[in-house]
């Protein structure tokens, strides 16, 4: 696919209007690369102007800074900074919650003020807009179960985007016993995803896992890179993976529009 | 005229107060321990937080059976004190019910709505009881609550018991003496629940009746004298704490974690090509250490926190990493902080200073404890009065990995990761759009 970067529209003189922060598990983890390319689909799609940043675009610290290291993180935060101001960047969306909780919460005191989206906000409002029709025949009726990722949902109350886009889908959308702002967390948040967890009696993934199948859903709808990897690997713990497809919302519409 | 009751009610009163303000002091001596931290922004959010939070407790209902049974000994907390300023004013003038001539009917109607609401209180608060003891809900049980913890729970629901079922005595008593025509009881007051209570006191003498009255006067005011001095060794400080507590909270959306501002200054150096490493340091003093070590290092706002944490639970209840049997508990890390600082605050007052050697990180929090933490905000999203355990873990991150290289491996590889090639995973950074090339 034709993914334009910022550099070269700026080589041409050009201007998007929305830069696709992309992040790294979007960029090099194979699970979270479709959903990347399901996102850049629907962008197309829907004639949305926008470019990547590709090789110039680094992590956004938040690995970091949850781990505790202030200074890595902030290194990273004014570096990106200086290349976003480059740019003159003024509208951001990304798929990954952490990069956009970091982007949107964290930046502005470093120096980087941005309109940031996550991308269920931007598909809802194309589909607000008419931009974006979502037709439901692919999952009139299927059990869809939303996970709510923490730094979406009660770090920045973005609760609403995500539901409304699965009702479009016509699909029936079943609640578990924890959602919304009491959503447990999938275990990789807080810089989890990239250490073994301390010693317990259950991983949390696990643990999430089986509050999505006490509503026994068809799907597992999420709307962040590494809940998608944790929530993969509980329904693999529960050897369901051939029943129940964990997917990014994204992912859903451009099946659902044959993309 | 007798003034020897209103002299030990005077000494009783200014004891209490004075002892109760002094320990106040110390509380605010120790939470300005603290850092500065700037919370005088958006005065009317903070006004509507605390209007919503403390003083609607809106955040206490969202479990209704606590929440409506904790509604209910608030306001009766509230409420009864208005009668409390009336046994003041008794007790120091040496009159009786001084309030009711002036209050006429509606008097009668407020000593009514008092002993309702002492009933729904005394039905409240043995409920609590059961919910702790009978039913063991399984957050009053955990590992932290051993001990001391667990018993000052038991007593605050033992004292008010006592102090409701004294307030009842003394109204039905009193109400009997009334009926009597005792000399000195004006009729007064109206008695819907304390009504029931007077048969047990049925064909008593007067003279025994006024004793028995003068008992359980004396006992209900003294027993609020202990109450209030009780506050400071126990977690019920919630009752005056909430307040600032809630009005003080962060307001930022929860996923914005502070910037710490002494690295911000070092990175800026870093990065301007136009610093000139060779420069005088300026005029101040040695730059902070990086993190937190000890509650001096934390900012006022979260000591305060510990202070106003009465260990209901609702945090460790909802912890992904408490859940699953992790050791991390949000609310032993308010405990910790709080017990700490009182260490730490009753040392500084002694001649000798800090000696004991230790400090909140491995001698009260441990490194296990924190780096379980997903930094999900469940936390702080159920404490009914806004306290952050969430930031005291990332502080104490913060001195682990800043000031002591001392992250768990795995986290280093990925924060070398970053470093070198700006992704938590050893990948070349120039493939970064490889993405778009497959299919």
């Amino acid at each position: 696919m034709v993914v334009p970067t910022l550099a070269e529209m700026n080589a041409r003189g050009e201007k998007p209007e929305v830069l696709f922060w992309v992040g790294c598990a979007g960029s090099f983890d194979d699970r979270a690369k479709k959903i990347t390319k399901a996102f850049v689909k629907i962008l197309q799609k829907a004639e949305v102007s926008f470019a990547v940043l590709g090789t110039e675009e680094s992590c956004s610290g938040d690995p970091a800074k949850r781990a505790g290291n202030e200074f890595l993180f902030q290194m990273q935060a004014m570096s990106n900074i200086e290349v976003l101001n480059a740019y003159e960047v003024t509208q951001i969306v990304t798929t990954c919650p952490h990069c956009f909780n970091t982007l949107k919460n964290e930046y502005p005191e470093l120096g980087g003020n941005y309109q940031v989206m996550h991308h269920t906000q931007l598909l809802k409002k194309l589909v607000r807009a008419g931009k974006l029709r979502v037709e439901g025949d692919t999952f009139r009726g299927k059990r869809i179960t939303f996970h709510d990722p923490c730094y979406l949902g009660r770090a920045n109350s973005v609760y609403e985007a995500p539901r409304e886009l699965l009702k479009k889908l016509d699909a029936e959308l079943v609640e578990m016993r924890n959602c919304k702002s009491n959503g447990l967390c999938c275990g990789a948040g807080g810089a989890q995803m990239f250490k073994e967890p301390e010693a317990g009696n259950k991983d949390i993934n696990i643990e999430r896992t089986e509050q999505a199948l006490e509503v026994q859903p068809d799907i597992i709808a999420a709307a962040c890179p590494f809940c998608n990897t944790m929530m993969t690997d509980g329904v693999k713990n529960k050897e369901k993976e051939d029943l129940l497809p964990v997917k990014d919302i994204a992912e859903l519409i451009a099946e659902a529009e044959d993309l | 005229m007798n003034l020897i009751p209103n002299v030990i009610f005077a000494v009783l009163l200014v004891v209490a107060v004075g002892i109760f303000t002094k320990n106040i002091r110390q509380i605010i001596a120790n939470i300005q321990l603290g850092k500065s931290t700037d919370r005088t922004d958006q005065k009317s959010a903070r006004w509507r937080n605390m209007a919503r939070i403390a003083l609607g407790q809106s955040k206490m209902v969202r479990r209704p059976v606590a929440g409506i049974l904790h509604v209910v000994v608030y306001l009766g907390f509230i409420l009864i004190n208005i009668e409390l300023l009336e046994i003041i004013v008794d007790g120091l003038l040496g009159t009786h019910r001084v309030f009711a001539p002036y209050l006429g009917s509606f008097y009668n109607f407020l000593i009514g709505s008092f002993e309702v609401l002492a009933f729904l209180v005394l039905v409240s608060v043995i409920v609590f009881w059961l919910r702790r003891n009978v039913l063991r809900i399984q957050r009053f049980w955990k590992a932290e609550m051993k001990g001391w913890p667990k018993l000052d729970a038991d007593l605050i629901l033992y004292f008010e018991i006592i102090l409701m079922g004294l307030f009842l005595s003394m109204n039905a008593t009193d109400a009997l003496l009334q009926q009597l025509g005792a000399v000195h009881y004006q009729q007064a007051g109206y008695f819907p629940v304390s009504q029931y209570l007077m048969p047990l006191f049925d064909n008593l003498s007067e003279s025994t009746l006024i004793v028995l009255e003068r008992t359980f006067w004396w006992s209900h005011i003294i027993g609020i004298f202990i109450f209030l001095n009780y506050l400071y060794y126990s977690k019920h400080l919630h009752i005056l704490l909430a307040f600032p507590n809630t009005f003080y909270a962060n307001l930022m959306p929860k996923g914005a974690f502070r910037n710490n501002a002494t690295v911000t200054q070092e990175v800026k150096l870093m990065l301007d090509p136009n610093a000139d490493p060779y420069a005088a340091p300026t005029t101040e003093a040695e730059p902070d250490k990086f993190g937190a070590s000890d509650v001096m290092d934390l900012n006022w706002v979260q000591l305060m926190n510990a202070y106003t944490c009465t260990e209901c639970g609702r945090c460790t209840s909802v912890c992904p990493a408490n859940q699953t049997g992790k050791k991390l508990s949000p609310r032993k890390i308010m405990m910790d902080t709080r017990d700490r600082l009182t260490e730490v605050g009753n040392q500084q007052r002694k001649k000798t200073g800090l000696s004991d050697g230790k400090q909140l990180l491995d001698d009260y929090i441990s490194r296990e404890e924190l780096w379980a933490c997903t930094s999900c905000n469940a936390c702080t999203e159920a404490c009914p009065v806004d306290i952050d355990p969430l930031s005291i873990i990332m502080d104490m991150r913060q001195y682990l990995v800043m000031e002591q290289s001392a992250a768990p491996s795995d986290l280093n590889a990925m924060m070398s990761n970053i470093e070198n090639n700006g992704a938590p995973w050893p990948f070349n950074n120039q493939d970064r759009l490889l993405w778009a090339q497959e299919n």
